[in-house]
Parts: structure tokens; C-alpha cells; sequence
């Protein structure tokens, strides 16, 4: 019987394809902007989460300015930072840029990273051909450096770098590996570069006359469940370095930031739906003319199928049926759209845009429910038509 | 003693048109024998359509006893009646009532649909029923494809297709020419010797004159036999 419906309605609504289309539009629009909405902002959000979590969770970036008298971070400020309970590293990070010669050819505005062991101990996927910077090269000021694979590409063409030499402000440094972009790190997620050149921190506070740390990553015990302790120590401590000073640091706890970026999702979701709740409600107006049109049109129809012996209720399940085809095919047809826009959207920007099966379903239920609210009272008209009227109106 | 189908006692129907409520039943007693060939003949206005709706449970008598097939209408609601209908009716209708979008086929099968037979089935005797009208290389046209006569024998294939007690036909010539419309007198006429109940309601009392017996009614009252004026 179900299966009747379904042919009947189907038949009806390819009958008046332009008029099933046009009808159908709001929909379309309605669910497309869900669809492509909620699937771009949580392919943004889900990217910079993934960003953030590669080397966030679980970790403090302190940026410490300090004081006219006390500036930045010293050694010894450094060591009580590491001693910390709960606190299992830290990575100090320093850069500066400088021009690059090589067998003729300068390389400018190259960035100079300076790290310790701990960062490449703790981003171990970070390198991609050789080794990362180990503790004796860190303590010993090793001459030793990790090149980008960019600047691999841009300075040695397809050569292996690994064990040749470049010069730095001056001094030669053999290359011991090269890591992968170097964009996973907070620091230059955070100052929007990337590295081109790790060398060990202390080297580079030697080359550039620094004395002090200002930036560091803080790296906090994966065991606790409530890190905020370990946050609040290290607060605590800076607190009483710089005397309570206003704005001398400041402290970012990933965690936070991950959990204001989940809020911010959920915030936009809910308002991009919302507002795409209008297109799905003004669609669903014109499905309900389109089926009292419909109605109307197939009086004797109706009548007919009555005086055959079709109960009421049968008429009301196909109209009913009908709205809720022609709503789902808008839904389809959405989702299909919607999904085409994100995809560009991720091209345009170069994100992977995860398929949202949540979305999805969102659109699809959606729609499913605009057909049977809008479509009920069509659908209960024709149901309540007379047939000795309708017959009659021949 | 042949054995009673239809009968109607002291039936009513009123409708209220505005303020006034107008009697278009006048208490009338009615009854049809199975394998009767009846012919119920008034003019436009006498209530004879009210009469079809009656007998066809498409509507209620305000008062009055009306038993169909050892079935009480008079109190049945809209469900109940749609299943007599199915059952018990199968209506020829003046103007053919093809569905226009379906084959001829897919027409038959209707009423077939609604009496939940199986889709093979349906489709066999719908087939069978269209074969025995003569339409049986026609079954996948559309009814515009097809002459007044023979859309008029689809919508008679549809009446008979569901064995109904009785054939209900309002005014079946009526958009017929008269050889087309006499070709379906004697369609008609066969379906009566195979035992076949009909009832068939016109204004044409050359056509009423194919029936075994006629009723006419004029003004709400029904009386037998006569056919001089209508």
C-alpha cells in the first residue's frame, strides 16, 4: 500500500517537474545553507584543533616580557620552571632572521629557531630525514642544525643535506636532519611563521647577544586529569618574579583554548541553524500551497479513488506522502549542493572538509519533518473531501 | 422467492440550503432482487443523483432503513462505507472517471488496490477482466488513446473487476454516441444474464427501456412501472 503511495506521489510530482522544482527551492536553499554551513565550520574548527591538539593539550606557552629590571626568563628562572611538580619539560624558544649565503646565492629573510632537546623529544614526528637536536648538542653548543623541508627544497634542489654545511651569522653548522615544515609547533602557530633553521637555543642566544628567554613552552604530566594546579604553580611563580606586575606575561593554557574553540562550535552551529530554520520554514509554506493547489486540482481524483473504496486515511497517507517526498528530494538535493559548496569552501582554503554524517542527518530529518508538518493539513483536507462534491464537480 | 439485495425503507434525505431545509427524499421505499436489471428514470432535479448517492453509500438517508446485501448502511461512518463501497459497489460513471495519468491497466487495478489484493493477483484479473472487454492489446494505453466507447468499457472492466453485488451506472450513454452507446446497452445485458445486479440511473427513457424494470422518480417520489412522460 506504502509502495502505491510512493509510485503515485512519485508520478505526480515528475507530472509537474518544473512546478515540483520551484516548490521544492526553498528547501534546496534551506538545507544547502545547513548543510554547508555547519560542514565549514567544523571542518575550520576540527583543523585547528587538530593543530592545536598535535602539540596543545597539555601544554602552557608562557611569553614573558617582565619587567624594566627583570626581563624575560633567566637559566635559573628556567630550571625552577622545569622543577615544578607535574611539570615533565620545558622548551625554551628564541628566533631571529637573517640572510643565508650559499655558493653564491643569498637566501633572505631566512628564520632562525632556537631550541632544546626537549621540543624534539616531544615532537618526535616532527623530523623527517636524519635526527632532531639531542641533550649534548643543546649543553655542548654543538655547531648543529635541523633544516626545514622547504628550505631543503629551495637551497639543496634534491641533494641529501644531511652532513653538508651552511654558515650561520658567521659560523659553519652542519645539518644533522631535516623536519617537516615546522608549522606544528604552538610558537609559530601562533606567530603565523614558520621555522626555516633549528639550532640549539643557547647558540642562538650567543650569535644574537641574548641573555634572556621570552618565550617558552611549558610542558605539563599527561597523568593528571586536572592540570590546573600545574597551571596555577607556574602562575604563581611568575606572579612572584615579576611582583604582581600588570601585563609582564602572559600565560596560554592550551587546554582552555581548546575547550573556548568547542564553545565557539557549538555557538555557531546553533545560530547557523537557527537561521537556516527560516530558509526550511519558508520552504515549507510552499510545499503546503503547492499541496492545497494539489488538492484542489485533484478533487474528482480524489473523489473517484474514494467512491472505489479508498478509506480516508489512505488519502490522507499519500498526500502526506507526497509533501514528504517532495521535501525529501529538497533535502537531497540540499545536501547534495551544500556538500558541493563545503568541498570548494576546502578547496578555496585549503582545509580537509570532513563529511558531517551529523549534518547530513540534521538536513535529511529536517526536511522529512517540514514535509510532514507543512503537508498534514493539505493532507487531511483531501482526506476530508466529499465524494458526492468532488464527483460533482466535474 | 428471489432473494432480496437492496432494500430501502422509508428513506429521507434533507439538505439545508441556508436558512431553509429542503426534502429531496420524500419516505421512499425501494428494493432490488439480485439479478434484477433496474432502471431508476427521472429528470434532472428529481432527486434521482441524491437516489445514486444512496444506493452507492456515498452518502446517508437522514432517516430510513437502507440494507445492503444483509448489511445496515444507515448508520455507517466514512471507513465503513468506503469498504462497502469497494465490496459491495462498482460504479459506472457517466463521464468515465479514467485516471488519466495511469494506463488503462493500472485504472482496472484500482479498486483491486483498495480490496488489498496482491499485486500479482490484481494485475491478473485486471488483465483477464480488460482481455474479456475486447481491450486485451490495449493494456499498457493511456485512456486518451482510446475511443468514448472503449474508455467506457475500462471504467466497466474497473466497475466489474472487484465481483461487486451490484453495478451502479449513471447515465453510462451519456457521453456516447447512440451505435457506441448501444454496443454498451448490450454489454450491459450480458452482464445481467451472467447474474449480474444492475441499477442504472438515467433521464433517457429509451435507454431505461433496457432494463427489466423501471422505477421513476419525480420530485422525490418514487413510483413503478409507466414510462410515458420523464
Amino acid at each position: 500500500m506504502l509502495r502505491e503511495s510512493i509510485k503515485m506521489s512519485w508520478e505526480n510530482i515528475i507530472q509537474n517537474k518544473l512546478r515540483s522544482f520551484l516548490t521544492i527551492l526553498g528547501i534546496i536553499i534551506g538545507v544547502t545553507a545547513i548543510i554547508a554551513l555547519i560542514t565549514v565550520v567544523q571542518a575550520l574548527i576540527t583543523n585547528i584543533n587538530e593543530q592545536f591538539d598535535s602539540v596543545g593539550a597539555n601544554t602552557l606557552v608562557i611569553n614573558a616580557q617582565g619587567t624594566p629590571l627583570k626581563q624575560g626568563l633567566s637559566d635559573k628562572d628556567l630550571m625552577e620552571i622545569n622543577e615544578i611538580d607535574g611539570v615533565t619539560g620545558i622548551a625554551p624558544s628564541i628566533n631571529t632572521t637573517i640572510d643565508i649565503y650559499r655558493e653564491g646565492t643569498v637566501y633572505e629573510d631566512i628564520v632562525v629557531d632556537g631550541k632544546n632537546e626537549t621540543f624534539f623529544n616531544r615532537n618526535s614526528d616532527l623530523i623527517l630525514i636524519g635526527r632532531g637536536l639531542n641533550i649534548l648538542d643543546v649543553n655542548g653548543k654543538n655547531r648543529v642544525c635541523v633544516i626545514s623541508a622547504d628550505f631543503m627544497n629551495k637551497v639543496f634542489m634534491g641533494e641529501n643535506p644531511v652532513g653538508q654545511d651552511i654558515s650561520i651569522m658567521g659560523s659553519s653548522y652542519r645539518i644533522v636532519g631535516v623536519a617537516d615544515g615546522g608549522d606544528d609547533s604552538v610558537m609559530t602557530l601562533m606567530s603565523g611563521s614558520t621555522s626555516d633553521i633549528y639550532i640549539p637555543y643557547k647558540n642562538l642566544m650567543s650569535l644574537t647577544g641574548q641573555n634572556r628567554i621570552y618565550s617558552l613552552e611549558v610542558y605539563m604530566t599527561d597523568e593528571a586529569e586536572d592540570t590546573t594546579y600545574i597551571s596555577d604553580a607556574v602562575e604563581q611563580y611568575l606572579d612572584t618574579l615579576y611582583n604582581y606586575k600588570d601585563n609582564s606575561y602572559m600565560l596560554i593554557i592550551m587546554d582552555s583554548l581548546l575547550d573556548m574553540m568547542k564553545d565557539v562550535q557549538s555557538m555557531l552551529t546553533t545560530a547557523l541553524t537557527a537561521i537556516a530554520s527560516i530558509a526550511l520554514l519558508v520552504g515549507g509554506i510552499g510545499i503546503m500551497n503547492m499541496m492545497l493547489v494539489s488538492v484542489t486540482e485533484r478533487t474528482v481524483e480524489i473523489g473517484l479513488r474514494k467512491a472505489l473504496g479508498a478509506e480516508p486515511r489512505l488519502i490522507q497517507v499519500q498526500f502526506l506522502t507526497e509533501a514528504i517526498m517532495l521535501s525529501v528530494l529538497g533535502g537531497i538535493l540540499g545536501i547534495v549542493v551544500g556538500l558541493t559548496i563545503s568541498f570548494i569552501c576546502g578547496a578555496v582554503m585549503d582545509i580537509r572538509v570532513p563529511i558531517s554524517w551529523g549534518a547530513i542527518a540534521l538536513g535529511v530529518g529536517f526536511s522529512a519533518a517540514v514535509g510532514i508538518i507543512f503537508g498534514f493539513a493539505p493532507a487531511k483536507k483531501a482526506s476530508e473531501l466529499n465524494p458526492i462534491d468532488a464527483l460533482r464537480s466535474v | 422467492m428471489p432473494e432480496k439485495l437492496l432494500e430501502m425503507t422509508d428513506i429521507v434525505k434533507c439538505y439545508t440550503i441556508g436558512e431553509e431545509e429542503q426534502m429531496v427524499l420524500k419516505h421512499i421505499d425501494f428494493s432490488v432482487n439480485k439479478g434484477e436489471f433496474v432502471s431508476i428514470l427521472g429528470p434532472s432535479g428529481s432527486g434521482k443523483s441524491t437516489m445514486m448517492n444512496i444506493i452507492g453509500c456515498l452518502d446517508v438517508p437522514t432517516s430510513g432503513r437502507y440494507i445492503l446485501n444483509g448489511k445496515e448502511i444507515a448508520d455507517m461512518d466514512q471507513v465503513e462505507l468506503a469498504h462497502i463501497r469497494n465490496k459491495e459497489i462498482g460504479f459506472i460513471f457517466q463521464s468515465f472517471q479514467l485516471l488519466k495519468r495511469n494506463t488503462i491497466l493500472e485504472n482496472v487495478e484500482l479498486p483491486l488496490i483498495y480490496a488489498k489484493v496482491s499485486r500479482k493477483e490484481r494485475r491478473e484479473r485486471a488483465a483477464a477482466m480488460l482481455e474479456r472487454m475486447g481491450l486485451g492489446n490495449k493494456l499498457d494505453f493511456y485512456p486518451n488513446q482510446l475511443s468514448g466507447g472503449q474508455q467506457q468499457r475500462v471504467a466497466i472492466s474497473r466497475a466489474v473487476v472487484t465481483q461487486p453485488s451490484i453495478l451502479l451506472a449513471d447515465e453510462p450513454t451519456g457521453a456516447l454516441d447512440q451505435k457506441t452507446g448501444a454496443q454498451v446497452m448490450e454489454l450491459f445485458h450480458e452482464l445481467n444474464d451472467e447474474g449480474r445486479t444492475i441499477i442504472m440511473i438515467t433521464h433517457d427513457k429509451h435507454i431505461a427501456e433496457h432494463a427489466g424494470r423501471i422505477v421513476k422518480i419525480l420530485d422525490g417520489v418514487m413510483s413503478e412501472g409507466g414510462t410515458e412522460d420523464a
